[in-house]
């Protein structure tokens, strides 16, 4: 996003506050999980902590969405988002199958996650290109 | 679709910051609009004809 309007700022903001939680979350479970690893119901809430900022930026995005008011802001942004949802279906699916007939090495699901920001940027590279 | 959002623009000797301003969107919508790569809703379809005191379909045409 180039420009700054009330939305955007907004959103940047929470992206930003998210990614640092993120950031804290990994660095912080990966100390806890290391020898002797936790168990029980404490390990699947820890496990899932780095998870939830993700999941926030997600939200972020759907909030920036509903809350920009600039039509054609609005229409770029979710040209974007259905690109990157596109690439990361794709990618997910085929190596899904690849995996399922051991082609491939078997991968952790939040890969899912880190393709759809990838496809983010191919989004908007092609918001770049678009007529 | 075509438009003469451009010609109209520079009768007034508005730059694209000043029309997004009037029209209360950002810059590049403006741009976008300008060159083609976007086409407005109606609803500011007719903000445009209203800015400008003419009819939508004297600022848009189908292509």
């Amino acid at each position: 996003m180039s420009t700054r309007n009330p939305a955007q700022r907004r959103y940047n903001k929470r992206v930003i506050g998210l990614s640092l939680a993120y950031a804290a979350a990994l660095m912080g479970v990966s100390f806890v999980f290391r020898d002797p690893p936790p168990s029980g119901p404490i390990a699947w809430g820890l496990a899932l902590l780095p998870a939830l900022p993700l999941v926030g930026i997600f939200i972020a995005m759907g909030r920036y969405l509903v809350e920009e008011s600039d039509e054609y802001l609005r229409a770029v942004e979710s040209r974007k988002a259905l690109i990157a949802t596109g690439f990361m279906l794709i990618v997910t699916t085929c190596w899904g199958f690849l995996q399922s007939f051991d082609q491939v090495p078997r991968v952790d699901f939040y890969w899912a996650a880190i393709l759809w920001f990838g496809g983010l940027g191919l989004g908007g590279c092609a918001n770049r290109f678009a007529r | 679709m075509k438009n003469r959002l451009k010609v109209l623009r520079a009768e007034r000797d508005w730059s694209q910051g000043d029309l997004a301003e009037r029209l209360e969107v950002s810059r590049q919508s403006v741009n976008a609009i300008e060159t083609g790569r976007y086409d407005p809703s109606l609803p500011l379809a007719f903000r445009i004809a209203r800015l400008f005191g003419l009819p939508v379909e004297a600022i848009f045409e189908a292509e």
